[in-house]
């Protein structure tokens, strides 16, 4: 799980920031979109990972503090994917002004000279 | 939880909030109605402020606490009030006005929005100086960030979009590093709260230690992005060049809002207190911040544009302020606190000058004044003694004398020359510094001369650009300043003239700030009053 979780994320980091270094601005929304997927399963991951554990109780056993997941990661990764979205909405209609004023998708609003 | 005063922390965030979402339900048009409300709330929020300064400042150790929900501090979210987020609150007030003021003759029509978007600016702001731990921080920078991109981009234009587009991205990126930080703090120490993190550093065991600093290091990152650092500052000239100059005004404190954070946190977590990880980073800060004064000093140099001028000595200032943060000591950073004020009002006044002086200098401003000199119009201005240009050359008019002694006085300020408070400011970091031991360290003769060094390339470089504007162009409109622009200016100087002429007093709030911030057991206790010692429940939750 660990190992999964962990791959996960640095792939996604990994091509995320590949992608946030191109020229492209729609290289670089997608760079920065699957940047803030990595850091949300990240901070998912920092409240513990349990393979086939009951969410709050299991039947038939007293609960204790100790089978709950931590909440507090969850309350995090909650907040940050509403912030990301909406910045991520933020940055695409910026994006889509740029293109109109400089004609260009380069990050630059001009192309470089070859 | 009984009374008003009880609410005084919490209010300066309220008061923004309200008025912005009031005004979001406002027609557009009814422009007057938004600037009205703008206005009043910012007034509101300067009021509470200096309450909120008097309130700090009335004994030691004074720390106000809210808990939100009254959960404790380790469960909760709580909002502190001490010396140092006052001095933050008074400085976002002042700048609010005066970048509001500022704004109405023009720069309000120059874009939809502008009210309620400075109202969340002021929100975010006022919440990251108050906010007592570090997801609460997140948020309030994200409020204060998408709020700063709508300003960044208020007015619109080719240049601004451009610049902007990379703003935004180096600024969601630098949230993504945040959150990383935040969240592996969190995985290690297992709170968000500030002052409870501090307790848990020393305790920690060695092999989560690392994992701690190196969250500690790219939250760090983060910030230093905002304060624009060297290697992480390319953005920072470019975009504060082409903002708007009120939107400038207000967003300059942005850069102010990285140093206090990683004044507040480094301090707090590393701070003496903190056992094997005392002073982590500090090298990094001082030599971090040698080197953007040394980049500051090129770009200041380097510019003959105005604003692009601005932002330069923006770096130098965050330059300054790691620097003499980096060097860690209690005296220092009393002159730290001082030379934040000092330069903060400096910078927004400046911003806020320049468009006054470049009005006059636009496309087609020769042609303008032939017009004019053919009319006859604009003389009746020019009998005004405003400088000693009465023999042979041409008088001085009265507008461009204003403009120039502001100028002037923005210079001397930005320099840190003797008689105004960028002088005493640069003073206070250094004369402690000097006389710290009989063996002075050569780090402290490099700030030493970086510091004069960077004063000489601003002054060379102002004198260049001022002489350009006020002297070397007489083909130029006289630029038609309204009372209510040229104000905001003239309240910003006239502070920092007061700051210089109260130096005693001011000095004196400082130092007490930088002690309780070197010694934080006031701020802990306030904090984590009132949380049931031991339990079950009291551990970290992992």
């Amino acid at each position: 799980m660990e190992l999964i979780l962990s791959l996960g994320i640095g792939v996604l980091t990994g091509s995320g920031v590949w992608l946030l270094l191109r020229p492209r601005t729609f290289q670089v929304i997608v760079g920065l979109s699957l940047l803030s997927y990595a850091v949300n399963l990240f901070i998912f991951s920092t409240g513990g990972l349990r393979t086939g554990a009951a969410p709050i109780l299991e039947g038939g056993r007293a609960g204790t503090l100790a089978m709950h997941a931590d909440p507090v990661p969850q309350a995090l990764v909650l907040t940050a994917i509403v912030i990301g979205f909406a910045t991520t909405a933020l940055f695409l209609v910026l994006l889509l002004a740029a293109r109109g004023l400089t004609g260009t998708d380069h990050v630059d609003g001009k192309e470089s000279g070859r | 939880m009984s009374g008003w005063m009880d609410h005084l922390t919490i209010a300066p965030i309220i008061v923004p909030l309200l008025a912005g979402a009031v005004m979001m339900l406002i027609d557009e048009r009814q422009r007057t109605l938004k600037a009205a409300i703008g206005m009043a709330s910012a007034l509101a929020l300067l009021g509470l402020a200096i309450l909120a300064l008097t309130v700090a400042d009335s004994g030691v150790g004074v720390v106000r606490v809210y808990r939100l929900g009254n959960w404790p501090a380790n469960f909760g979210i709580v909002l502190v009030l001490d010396r140092f987020a006052a001095l933050m609150l008074v400085l976002t007030g002042i700048l609010g006005v005066a970048a509001l003021t500022f704004s109405l003759p023009r720069w309000q029509k120059a874009g939809a929005h502008f009210h309620p978007l400075f109202q969340f600016q002021l929100m975010g702001l006022n919440g990251a100086f108050l906010t007592g731990d570090l997801f609460n921080l997140f948020v309030f920078f994200e409020i204060m960030l998408a709020a700063s991109y709508g300003l960044a981009l208020h007015g619109s234009g080719l240049a601004r979009v451009r610049a902007g587009l990379h703003y935004v991205a180096i600024n969601l990126s630098a949230s993504l590093l945040f959150l990383i930080g935040v969240s592996m703090i969190y995985g290690v120490s297992g709170t968000l709260n500030m002052a409870d993190l501090a307790g848990r550093v020393a305790s920690l065991a060695s092999e989560d230690r690392g994992l701690l600093e190196a969250g500690a290091a790219i939250l760090g990152l983060a910030f230093l992005i905002k304060a624009g650092m060297w290697p992480l500052g390319f953005w920072l000239p470019n975009t504060y060049s082409t903002l708007g100059s009120a939107s400038a005004a207000i967003v300059s404190i942005l850069s102010k809002v990285g140093i206090y954070a990683v004044l507040r946190l480094w301090l707090l977590v590393f701070g003496e207190g903190a056992g094997a990880s005392s002073g982590f980073g500090g090298t990094v800060l001082l030599i971090g911040g040698l080197l953007t004064i040394g980049f500051g000093c090129i770009a200041v140099l380097a510019t003959q544009n105005m604003a692009r001028l601005a932002g330069a000595t923006v770096l130098v200032s965050s330059g300054t302020l790691l620097a003499a943060i980096g060097a860690g000591q209690m005296a220092v950073t009393g002159g730290v606190l001082f030379y934040l004020t000092s330069s903060v009002m400096a910078v927004a006044g400046f911003f806020l000058l320049i468009e006054l002086v470049e009005r006059g200098r636009g496309v087609g401003a020769d042609v303008l004044a032939v017009t004019r000199e053919a009319f006859g119009e604009g003389d009746d201005e020019d009998a005004d003694d405003g400088a000693g240009g009465g023999g042979a050359g041409v008088p001085i008019p009265a507008t461009m004398a204003i403009l120039g002694i502001g100028f002037m006085s923005s210079a001397l300020l930005l320099a840190g020359l003797p008689p105004l408070s960028g002088f005493l400011a640069k003073f206070a970091i250094l004369s402690p510094l000097l006389a710290a031991g009989p063996e002075v360290p050569v780090t402290t003769w490099i700030l030493l001369a970086a510091l004069v060094l960077s004063g000489l390339a601003t002054v060379v470089a102002m004198t260049r650009v001022g002489i350009d504007a006020f002297w070397a162009s007489p083909a130029a409109e006289v630029p038609r300043v309204r009372v209510a622009e040229i104000a905001p200016v003239l309240l910003l100087l006239a502070l920092n003239l007061a700051l210089t002429i109260q130096a005693g007093p001011a000095m004196r709030y400082m130092e007490d700030t930088a002690r309780a911030l070197h010694a934080p057991q006031d701020y802990n206790g306030a904090v984590l009053s009132g949380i049931p010692t031991a339990g079950p429940t009291a551990g970290g939750a992992r």
